[in-house]
């Protein structure tokens, strides 16, 4: 389970960017953050993962507190996948994803066979299996996306947090994202966090959805309930927004 | 092929090529070494012994070192051209280096060359204030990097020039390899004073090679998978300022020799810091004791400074990195 107890967090000499934030995901289940630009999505998830850590109030996984797990334990249950990756050097496909095993082998050894193969079969997961050998500098911005995704899986975390990593995936690759997820949670019982600003990957697939506005959660439920057209109106200011259910799955646009 | 294979491989090339190299080193010169004069003529001996082995030793200490560093300090920015020389570290170094001697610190402590300290307080100094200027929030600017390395090498080069002018004409001529590096040296006291230290900082800095190789693919994934990254720039910015820091007290800025290494190291063995750092070390050490056996017989008549060829070497190197990188991406 991961959760957030009244979280408070401050860019420095910011206002506040996360404002009394509170949620929880039970194992197994998967949540999606939305909400419109700037409201403190990808904070929260950074919060989560104990890459910041909050002014006031707790971020816990199975009721341990994130600063009191060591980096290593903490690296073996939870991955992050960031919006973007900053290397300025051409490691290959295969290598950025081998990373994902550093929090399970010693400071010492190298990865081993196996190591390699959960490596490449993560990249297999999501599409990429073609582009191992290949360099990350050469590749388009969705393959990139795509790399830092199976980097994660290879981390066989418990719990998975992603930053928008659907941006600049195309429709057959987003729909095998949360494909290839929904498998997870049945092998391993994957926990998930998504924030995303697609809001038809949510629904079916996703068990929670929470809306953040301003540093704080306005909406939390089932995707039936949020998703709505007064819902969403209000979380992104934005009149024009209609939702509209449909066949077990929601669609979503604005006018 | 794995990690481990590569690096097998790589470590077993670079040991043929550096022992290729000290072979060349200590044959060549001024004056032509053989065996048969080695054992009979006492002067070529002492000529072998004083001069010829030292020069070859302290080059192969100080391109190892300075490789390392280069490809330590390109992963921790993200930036290929980053290195002692460009992030303006060998110019602290340097600074330090002449303010002891111009105030005539001969002194040791503990054995440790005073000169020694203040060239790595020279370095510290100057990394932490590139490093200070480049870094907004969680990125590093790499243009920003760049130039604050290139004013920090130009106030420091200043800072030489004037010490040379206001100190005594035979410490002034001290100082003067400071500007241009030079492996020039007699006997092994010195050699063994900075083994103790760069030695023991190398493996120390080898240690971090997989944290290294973590942070060259991205910062926050690295923190994600459990690096301190700010314990490790530590460590990293200390082990790189001592090492830079003590071979420029005793050769001056050797400008470079971390760019070119580490780079030709990559066109053969690849990205992987676990295989490209040992190799650096190695490779390091060959390719600084082949620039200064060029050094010493080019021409005829005398020997040129070794950070001259370095730098000839290693300026259109970076020209030609910087056209690829800008091809893409925008600095």
């Amino acid at each position: 389970m991961i959760e957030a107890r009244d979280v408070w967090f401050s860019w420095q000499q910011g206002r506040e960017a996360i404002r009394g934030v509170s949620l929880s995901l039970s194992t197994g289940e998967f949540g999606a953050l939305i909400g419109p630009n700037g409201s403190g999505k990808s904070t929260l998830l950074r919060l989560l993962n104990g890459l910041l850590a909050p002014a006031r109030g707790e971020a816990r996984f199975n009721g341990v507190g994130l600063p009191d797990m060591p980096a290593r334990e903490r690296a073996q249950r939870i991955a992050w996948v960031p919006q973007s990756m900053s290397t300025a050097f051409p490691f290959t496909a295969l290598e950025v994803a081998l990373t994902g095993r550093s929090p399970w082998s010693p400071r010492f050894r190298f990865e081993n066979e196996a190591d390699r193969a959960i490596a490449q079969e993560a990249l297999e997961m999501v599409g990429a299996g073609h582009l191992s050998n290949r360099p990350v500098t050469e590749l388009s911005g969705g393959e990139r996306q795509m790399v830092m995704i199976a980097r994660a899986l290879a981390q066989r975390p418990e719990c998975l947090l992603l930053d928008e990593p659907a941006s600049a995936l195309d429709l057959k690759h987003r729909a095998a994202l949360v494909r290839t997820l929904v498998s997870l949670r049945q092998r391993f019982g994957l926990t998930v966090l998504m924030v995303t600003h697609d809001l038809q990957l949510i629904d079916p697939g996703f068990d929670r959805v929470f809306a953040m506005s301003e540093g704080r959660l306005v909406s939390e439920g089932a995707p039936a309930e949020v998703l709505t057209s007064e819902k969403l109106a209000a979380i992104f200011d934005d009149t024009h927004v209609r939702a509209l259910r449909m066949n077990g799955r929601t669609v979503v646009w604005s006018e | 092929m794995t990690t481990r294979t590569r690096l097998l491989r790589a470590v077993a090339i670079s040991v043929v090529v550096l022992a290729a190299a000290i072979v060349l080193g200590l044959w060549a010169g001024y004056e032509r070494i053989t065996i048969t004069a080695l054992r009979s003529d006492p002067m070529v001996r002492a000529l072998f012994f004083r001069v010829r082995m030292p020069r070859v030793a302290l080059a192969m200490l100080t391109g190892a070192a300075l490789s390392v560093v280069g490809a330590a300090l390109q992963a921790l920015f993200r930036n290929p051209l980053a290195e002692p020389f460009t992030l303006g570290v060998s110019g602290g170094g340097a600074l330090g280096a002449s303010l002891a001697i111009a105030l005539g610190w001969g002194a040791r402590a503990w054995g440790v060359p005073l000169v020694f300290v203040v060239s790595f307080g020279g370095a510290m100094a100057a990394v932490l204030v590139v490093y200070r200027i480049a870094r907004a929030g969680v990125v590093v600017l790499p243009g920003a990097l760049l130039l604050s390395g290139v004013i920090v090498n130009l106030i420091a080069a200043s800072g030489v020039l004037i010490l040379e002018y206001l100190t005594d004409p035979t410490r002034s001529l001290q100082i003067l390899r400071w500007t241009v590096g030079s492996l020039d040296i007699v006997g092994f006291d010195m050699i063994w004073r900075m083994a103790v230290i760069l030695l023991p900082a190398m493996l120390a800095l080898l240690a971090f090679a997989r944290d290294l190789q973590l942070l060259a693919i991205d910062e926050d994934t690295a923190e994600s998978l459990g690096v301190n990254v700010r314990r490790t720039e530590g460590v990293v910015y200390f082990l790189s300022s001592a090492l830079v820091g003590v071979t420029v007290a005793v050769g001056g800025t050797i400008g470079f020799v971390g760019l070119i290494v580490p780079h030709a190291v990559r066109l053969v063995f690849g990205q992987d810091l676990r295989v490209l750092m040992p190799a650096s070390v190695l490779l390091g050490a060959a390719f600084l004791i082949a620039a200064d056996t060029v050094a010493r017989v080019a021409v005829a008549s005398t020997d040129l400074p070794v950070g001259a060829v370095t730098a000839l070497l290693g300026g259109p190197v970076f020209l030609w990195l910087l056209t690829r990188r800008q091809r893409n991406t925008a600095i």
